[in-house]
């Protein structure tokens, strides 16, 4: 009966499931408009970079995923510390279900930086301190979804990976500038993949896409949150009347 | 505070004695990971100067790894480690222990025969001196913030390898300042800047990756 | 207000089409399929449990 006190003290998966159900919609169709619109003023209107020429519009996918990338793990590891102090259930459901999305942002910014760089610096890959940094982060979330998949009570799997998250954020910084240090002592890259140097619209473009990634990251992983509650949940009343009840209905 | 840290050390050194041939395969494997580079690029000296900081930090982050899963897994099994837990005293010191002992049955045989095997990449005397005292004040970071992963996955399937899914990408920093090290005297850029801070990773992640082994290492046991 | 005066200019990207819808592929393919993949997660799963649960019912009716 300990479970369910820690349950139902704080956000309880029962009253969290139909919410998260309600809410998917409204983040895709939110995330749809600012794609549209971050694509029209990306792709359609923002004038030719000098430096870059048309290649720079790269940047429109490749920095909002970098930027989720980095921001969905920060959130895992908030919902981690959330975790561990508090003993909730909730937090550790939802770094799992975020993982994979942040690992896939990751992937993402590495493969937009390949296609980035070829025509830029000549070479799909090269050493560059943030295309390097972005595969640590990778290797990071490689590292926590391999833990969690590999212990089998959920309740161990979510306090050593919300305790492997918590080491990977304090580790982050130090990595970061210490593959930055190592850069700048090896090589410099004269081209970089985001300037600071950018017409009104670029921004405005990258910002709207960013937008559209963010509200993407929340309707996937509310996705994958609902099926993990139901599993883990799947001996609670509520979830037997949620299978019997709306039998065979799919969202 | 010390004296529970040094019988920790004390037991644990009486402990791996009786396994000296484990610390001897991990040394002869760092011996053997070494010397295949040369057999794979070439004798070239020049190119074999430029590789050996690389190569020998790569080789000690994998040897450190093979011992790694033991760290707890022998008190583990036999019940020592949750009767540890349960005692007055805190964990963390009990796993600081742990880490320094683990130092000095695989950090140490490392830092002793890196210089014979920079011979071997034609180092000079002042990067063999350099490339001593690196592993020898890098390595302590490693059996730290290897204790964390240790802990993670203590009774785990597949233990070993996760283990250094998790542990190797927090080794960069160790292995780009130990190796930066060595790769500033090669070029007579002067190491110090790099050892400067890889003493300073070494000192935080003996202060910090204890107790974060501990907390690890409760959940493990709960 | 639109900066491109063809479509085929569009489609061109001065020169860098390959790498720059290569990238939009990348990325519109990973938005479709990740969700399709958790979407059939999910329905495996809740197969999965009905199918648990109903048997279940059965044994404690019994």
């Amino acid at each position: 009966m300990k479970d369910r006190f820690n349950l139902y003290r704080f956000a309880s998966p029962a009253t969290f499931y139909p919410f998260a159900g309600t809410l998917i919609p409204y983040f895709v169709a939110v995330s749809v408009v600012f794609g549209l619109a971050g694509l029209w003023l990306g792709m359609l209107v923002a004038p030719t970079d000098f430096q870059q020429g048309e290649g720079y519009r790269i940047i429109f996918i490749h920095v909002p995923a970098s930027w989720m990338s980095m921001f969905i793990y920060l959130v895992m590891a908030g919902w981690a510390a959330i975790g561990l102090a508090f003993n909730t259930r909730l937090s550790g459901m939802m770094a799992q279900a975020l993982a994979p999305t942040g690992a896939l942002m990751a992937f993402l910014s590495l493969l937009t930086g390949a296609l980035w760089g070829k025509p830029m610096w000549g070479a799909w890959w090269v050493w560059d301190a943030r295309l390097t940094s972005e595969l640590i982060l990778l290797f990071l979330y490689i590292g926590y979804m391999a833990l969690t998949a590999a212990i089998d009570d959920p309740r161990r799997a979510d306090k050593a990976g919300g305790l492997l998250l918590l080491v990977g954020v304090v580790n982050i910084p130090i990595i970061y500038f210490s593959v930055k240090w190592w850069n700048t002592l090896h090589q410099g890259s004269s081209v970089n993949l985001a300037k600071s140097s950018m017409a009104t619209t670029m921004l405005w473009g990258m910002l709207l896409m960013a937008m559209c990634f963010w509200m993407y990251s929340i309707a996937v992983a509310l996705m994958r949150v609902r099926t993990i509650m139901l599993e883990r949940e799947r001996h609670t009343d509520w979830v037997k009347a949620e299978l019997l009840g709306k039998a065979g209905e799919e969202k | 505070m010390l004296k529970i840290i040094t019988a920790v050390i004390g037991r644990d050194l009486k402990l791996a004695m009786r396994r000296q041939a484990d610390i001897v395969s991990a040394l002869f494997f760092f011996v053997i990971v070494v010397s295949l580079f040369p057999l794979g690029v070439g004798p070239e000296p020049d190119l074999l100067r430029k590789l050996a900081p690389g190569v020998l930090w790569v080789a000690a982050l994998l040897a450190t790894m093979l011992s790694l899963p033991r760290l707890f897994a022998d008190d583990h099994r036999d019940g020592t480690l949750e009767q540890l837990a349960l005692a007055p005293h805190p964990l963390g010191l009990v796993v600081t222990g742990k880490v320094i002992a683990h130092w000095l049955v695989s950090g140490l045989p490392l830092a002793l025969i890196a210089p014979v095997l920079g011979i071997q990449f034609d180092l000079s005397a002042d990067a063999l001196l350099v490339l001593t005292f690196a592993i020898l004040i890098g390595t302590p970071a490693l059996s730290g913030i290897g204790a964390i992963g240790a802990a993670l996955t203590l009774g785990l399937r597949g233990g070993g390898v996760l283990l250094s899914l998790l542990v190797l990408p927090l080794y960069i920093p160790v292995l780009i300042f130990g190796a930066g090290a060595v790769d500033a005297t090669v070029t007579g850029l002067g190491g110090e800047g790099h050892l400067s801070l890889l003493a300073a990773l070494t000192f935080a992640s003996l202060g910090f990756a204890p107790w974060a082994s501990a907390a690890a290492l409760k959940i493990a046991l709960e | 207000m639109i900066h491109w005066n063809s479509f085929s200019d569009f489609i061109a990207m001065g020169g860098y089409g390959f790498y720059v819808w290569g990238s939009f592929g990348a990325t519109v393919l990973i938005m479709a399929i990740e969700p399709i993949a958790v979407a059939r997660n999910r329905k495996s799963t809740i197969a999965r449990l009905k199918r648990q649960l109903r048997a279940e019912t059965r044994n404690t009716a019994e």
